[in-house]
């Protein structure tokens, strides 16, 4: 079988930018046309959205090539495939791609370079999401790293190179794992697949059929573990959350919007398509045995990272602590899949994903809102600042409404995200919920008192900028409102209307829990 | 029979103007355009129309229940929405919108010339819309969507003049205190969810209850989590400290906080609640937590010189009073207080911002004399204060009664408690509501902004925020207009809706009966609705007193007019007359005296102990050191050591021949050695 539309999708951004690093010369020209190619991939995710059959269900559009790899031991196929939990997360890559390409428009340092790693990270994002071969995923997974690596180090601020590394070895250290998790599962007799699931379509008996009951070569708890620190490491999810905070703070703009809005979100798809998706009948070993544990660490992460959050002077920084605070939320979800029956677990696994979608909009919007306050400031540290709302209402406008919807505002997604996680994770697990609940005052205090020492006042704060300065600060304009908006829009499409994406989503978690 | 869209309308026409104003006219017509406040007015007297159509509705067809709508249906999880139109819904419509419509006329000329006057108009509609969707929700997670939206347009409006920092703080502390109550209610909704999603349906909850479906226990942990809701929104005791805070606002603002929406909104979760708060055993906790409230915010109105403030703890002590009454039983009593409060309350902050407009402060050691500049002012706010202090035969005396005949009734120890805190907070009102006129109206002019500017600069401090103009005259009609239509209604709203006896065509005790309605028709349902599972037999639970108002008590109504004469004897004997001087009073009960203005330092206790010192000084700094001193720390050490061993591993593969050889050499000793010692 093969479409085409998927294959389109992932490497449309990938060829696009290997064409104009080849033929464009003018600054202008690789600038626009970048912006152009990840707006036709923007087209493309959302006739990929819109184009899944959702009275049909299942895998859809199925690209598969079985002997890209022409050595029949490997096993791997080129195989990829839409269903319901990765088509809107495919959406959500477009609308990021996009909208982080229009940030980017203000770069002047090597642009022809930094738009080549920046559509290849979108590449290697799609990837990610669109493969269902465990081995292509995982090369996708790690692929992502170069271009991340090269964007923070070379147009990084603050210590660029440092917080690449760190950001590398985290990511690769988890990386580790998972290769040993998949080589474990690879050298099982039992599982003679890579496929990540099942397609009775094109004929393909996929791991998590496989792989229950069946006689494994590791213990599963032990794969399971292994998978789980992978993701664990990349959500992030306490303890494993340092590198975080420095890839984001160091990060230019767009590759923040980028990191927040769906490099963290291949974790919790792979946590929901693998570590859930595969452990359900495992032998001796099932994720319900583990459930309570993740509910635990998911309540930690939520108001540790909450409390962290509320002690940061720097914007980036706070907005990237909040983000392992809102992690939490997709483990918490994840957590609800101890519940005795399906039913009851359900909820909660839709919340995680719909956490994800969310957090990656409202997140995206809050670093693109920092970005465009700081090329205009040049400071972030938030006791300098201060009366901002005056001087460059739409900014403050954009910013308070991410704020908003990280502080779980109805009408906005989080909300939406946050109350299908606690009403579908408490019956389960009522405690860790409750704990976890407490993270939204937290919010709102964080989240409340950064904006009004940035926005409002009468100005800035001694120390910070001069009255002169103040006084010249300019507004967004419309290429800036392009990417503002673009953001804005899913936010409050899905708070007020979320079957949008819950229609969809619903199918990809009825299939992976069966 | 009032259908569905018509009720969807109420909502969506002030929706409308938030958004309209906040987008088209901002950016076409400006931030300051008079469109703007024509467009609010206009979407807000159109939910008023729309609401009284509704109340008459209800009236004579009885309560609807329109079909549920999905919002999120997955599997194991299925949220709906819809709208429950019964008595409680209907006489909120019409006070919110009602209230709501005459604040926006009074704003046209409070705001004028401000340079958000757009935005204050889009937040104004934002503000009424989401209090009507709270009072007509029909499921509880949509009931929390709105009751946030109400928190979020206060935020928005109290921090309005977001410049001054003083707003800025004062919004989020209005948001932070109110929002700690909202977990309390969050839990409620997760725990009804996780007892029966079903419950989740305002209708079946009630049904279950009436059915008895619910144990006691269940009912009590459900009942404590939205009372704690209740309890930050309608600030009442320990969430109640952000209320007086939150008039940084402007003072049309603080009128529609104070009086029909957002704090009236815990009122009414409780009574939207009610029949499973009768069926836990919260019910004397609630009386208690109202009654002490009552007294405990009065007494704190008593040394306020800010008239702002004295209306602001008044508005806490009066919720004290409904929420005592709701946990005493008194259903209909209650909402009667809520239903005559939001006038009289309303009047009273939309007159002082009138005397603002003449003084250009707030602050009563600077007005005084007032009364002959604007007699308007002055006489509406005078019956404003005999209402609240609840003199007969004003709207709030019939209110207050009703409240305390039936404490007197239930002779139980929380009903005496209940009884006393009432009899005492309404001496305290009586007392602060004519301090406060006397203060403002009575007596020698005494200077106003210019003043206290003046005061402030001789003893070199900080110029006081939001000091205005001085022009002492009457305010313009658009402003005097609804508060005569205010003070109107506070002198004949209490008698005319609820009367003693058969007026005419208005029944005895109507008011009453009308909101205890319980007849068999109560829920007929929309004819695309879904009927939830038995309405057709229980509807609302008989738990709420049907009919169980109480009769007028003489000797309770004498001693409560007793109380609120004597305090306004009090007041007029210390700043009238000067038999009492205050001055002498304050020296002798100095240790009360600084308690009372320090407001008994809830304050210090909640900003600096607990938030700055216990928590961000201490528990998150020390999180934050060990986030990076820690764990952070741990990786970075474990990251050197590997490239420390890899080095060291390194060093050994340096190439030179001579090292290898000579490290052979040591290798062949040693194995050597070994196998002499312990070979064969």
């Amino acid at each position: 079988m093969f479409t085409g539309l998927l294959t389109a999708t992932v490497f449309l951004p990938a060829a696009a930018a290997l064409v104009i690093s080849l033929v464009l010369k003018d600054k202008r020209a690789v600038r626009w046309s970048s912006i152009a190619a990840a707006t036709v991939t923007l087209a493309l995710s959302i006739i990929v959205f819109v184009a899944y059959d959702r009275d049909q269900g299942g895998v859809q559009f199925v690209d598969q090539i079985s002997g890209w790899i022409p050595i029949d031991a490997l096993r791997a196929q080129y195989l990829l495939g839409v269903d319901g939990l990765s088509a809107p997360l495919v959406l959500l890559t477009g609308i990021l791609g996009m909208a982080a390409a229009f940030a980017s428009w203000r770069i002047e340092h090597r642009v022809k370079e930094y738009f080549f790693w920046l559509l290849l990270l979108e590449s290697a994002v799609m990837g990610v999401f669109l493969s269902l071969d465990l081995l292509l995923f995982f090369v996708f997974f790690e692929f992502e790293l170069i271009p991340m690596y090269m964007l923070i180090s070379i147009w990084g601020t603050g210590r660029p190179k440092y917080s690449a590394v760190k950001f590398v070895l985290f990511t690769l250290f988890g990386g580790a794992f998972m290769l040993v998790a998949i080589l474990a599962l690879f050298l099982s007799s039992s599982v003679d697949t890579l496929a990540m699931v099942s397609i009775p379509e094109a004929g393909i008996v996929g791991i998590p059929e496989l792989i229950a009951g069946a006689e494994l070569i590791a213990p599963a708890a032990l794969i399971f573990s292994f998978f789980l620190i992978a993701f664990a490491v990349k959500l992030p999810i306490w303890p494993l959350h340092n590198w975080l905070p420095d890839a984001h703070t160091d990060a230019p703009t767009a590759v923040s919007v980028m990191l927040a809005g769906v490099l963290l979100k291949m974790a919790g798809y792979g946590l929901l398509r693998i570590n859930v998706g595969f452990f359900q009948e495992t032998d001796g070993f099932t994720i319900h045995d583990a459930a309570g544990v993740l509910a635990a660490i998911a309540a930690v992460s939520v108001i540790y990272g909450a409390i962290v959050t509320i002690r940061q002077t720097d914007l980036k920084r706070l907005i990237a602590y909040s983000s392992v605070s809102h992690m939490g939320f997709v483990m918490l979800g994840v957590a609800a899949v101890g519940g005795t029956a399906s039913e009851l677990s359900q909820g909660g696994l839709n919340g995680a994903a719909l956490q994800m979608f969310t957090h990656g909009t409202i997140t995206g919007l809050a670093f693109l809102m920092v970005g465009l306050t700081y090329e205009r400031t040049h400071s972030r540290y938030i006791p300098h600042l201060g009366g901002l709302a005056k001087k460059m209402p739409l900014i403050a406008i954009f910013f308070i409404i991410a704020g908003f919807g990280s502080l779980g505002l109805p009408a906005l997604s989080g909300f939406v995200a946050e109350i299908t996680v606690f009403l579908g994770t408490f019956p389960v697990w009522p405690w860790a919920t409750g704990v976890a609940a407490f993270g939204v005052v937290l919010a709102a205090g964080y989240t409340l008192w950064m904006v009004q020492r940035t926005f409002f006042g009468a100005g800035p704060q001694p120390g910070g900028m001069s009255a002169d300065t103040y006084e010249r600060l300019t507004d967004a304009n419309w290429v800036d409102m392009v990417a503002v908006v673009a953001l804005t829009v899913p936010i409050f499409l899905v708070g007020i209307w979320p079957s949008v994406i819950t229609d969809t989503f619903k199918l990809g978690i009825e299939a992976a829990i069966r | 029979m009032f259908s569905e869209p018509l009720a969807w309308l109420i909502i969506a026409l002030p929706v409308a103007a938030f958004v309209l104003n906040g987008t088209a006219v901002r950016a076409f017509l400006g931030p300051q355009s008079l469109v703007a406040g024509w467009i609010t007015i206009a979407a807000v007297a159109g939910s008023f129309v729309l609401s009284i159509f509704a109340l008459e509705s209800v009236a004579s067809d009885g309560a609807t229940i329109h079909q549920q709508h999905d919002w999120i249906d997955v599997v194991g999880l299925h949220l709906t929405f819809g709208i429950l139109l019964d008595q409680l819904t209907a006489i909120m419509f019409v006070v919110v919108s009602g209230v709501s419509l005459l604040v926006q006329i009074y704003s046209q000329q409070y705001m004028h010339g401000d340079r958000s006057y757009t935005r204050y108009y889009s937040f104004m509609a934002l503000f009424t819309a989401a209090m009507l969707g709270l009072v007509s929700s029909r499921n509880v997670i949509q009931l929390f969507v709105y009751w946030e939206l109400v928190g979020i347009s206060s935020y928005l409006l109290i921090g309005f003049w977001m410049e001054r920092p003083s707003a800025a703080a004062a919004a989020k502390k209005a948001f932070l205190m109110t929002r700690f109550g909202d977990f309390g209610f969050l839990l409620a909704i997760l725990y009804i969810f996780s007892v029966n999603p079903e419950y989740l349906d305002i209708p079946a909850l009630y049904e279950a209850v009436g059915a008895g479906a619910i144990a006691a226990s269940v009912a009590t942990w459900i009942a404590l989590g939205l009372f704690m809701g209740a309890i930050g929104k309608s600030a009442q005791f320990p969430l109640h400290s952000w209320l007086p805070d939150a008039m940084e606002g402007p003072t049309s603002v603080s009128a529609l906080i104070h009086s029909a929406t957002m704090v009236t909104a815990g009122v009414f979760l409780v009574a939207r609640f009610f029949p499973l708060f009768e069926a836990s055993n919260v019910m004397d906790l609630v009386a208690l937590i109202g009654a002490f409230t009552a007294v405990f915010a009065a007494s704190m109105g008593l040394v306020a010189n800010d008239i702002k403030r004295v209306l602001a703890y008044s508005t806490i002590s009066q919720l004290g009073y409904m929420v005592m009454a709701l946990g005493i039983g008194a259903y209909a009593p209650a909402l009667f207080h809520l239903f005559t409060h939001a006038f009289f309350k309303a009047g009273l902050f939309l007159g002082a911002g009138s005397v603002h407009h003449a003084s250009g402060t707030f602050n009563m050691r600077f007005m005084g004399g007032l009364r002959k500049d604007m007699k308007w002012t002055y006489w509406t706010m005078v019956i404003g204060s005999l209402s609240l202090a609840g003199l007969f035969p004003l709207s709030g005396f019939w209110s207050k009664d009703e409240i305390l005949a039936t404490a007197f009734e239930r002779e139980s120890g929380v009903g005496w408690v209940v009884l006393i805190a009432g009899l005492v907070a309404a001496f305290m009102t009586a007392f602060y509501m004519f301090r406060a006129i006397y203060m403002t109206f009575h007596g020698e002019y005494r200077g106003g902004a210019e003043v206290e500017a003046e005061m402030a600069r001789n003893a070199n401090l900080p110029e006081p925020v939001g000091l205005g103009h001085t022009h002492r005259h009457e305010s313009p009609w658009m402003m005097v207009a609804p508060l005569i239509v205010l003070a109107t209604l506070a002198v004949v709203a209490g008698f005319l809706v609820n009367p003693l006896f058969d007026v005419g065509p208005i029944n005895k005790h109507a008011f009453a009966t009308f909101v205890t309605e319980r007849n068999e028709s109560v829920f007929s349902v929309d004819q695309h609705g879904d009927v939830p599972a038995g309405a057709e037999e229980s509807h609302l639970p008989d738990a709420v007193h049907a009919g169980a108002e109480p009769e007028f008590n003489i000797p309770v109504a004498a001693v409560s007019s007793v109380m609120a004469a004597g305090g306004i004897l009090l007041a007029y004997a210390m700043y009238i007359t000067g038999a009492v001087s205050p001055v002498a009073m304050g020296r002798r009960l100095s240790a009360i005296y600084s308690v009372l203005l320090g407001k008994y330092y809830f304050d210090e206790l909640y900003e600096d102990r607990i938030v700055v010192r216990g928590f961000y000084n201490r528990l998150a700094r020390s999180l934050a050191w060990f986030d990076t001193a820690w764990i952070d720390n741990v990786n970075v050490q474990l990251a050197k050591l590997t490239a420390n061993v890899g080095r060291g591993l390194a060093n050994v593969q340096n190439g030179q021949a001579q090292a290898y050889a000579a490290v052979m050499a040591i290798g062949f000793v040693v194995v050597l050695f070994a196998f002499l010692v312990w070979g064969s």
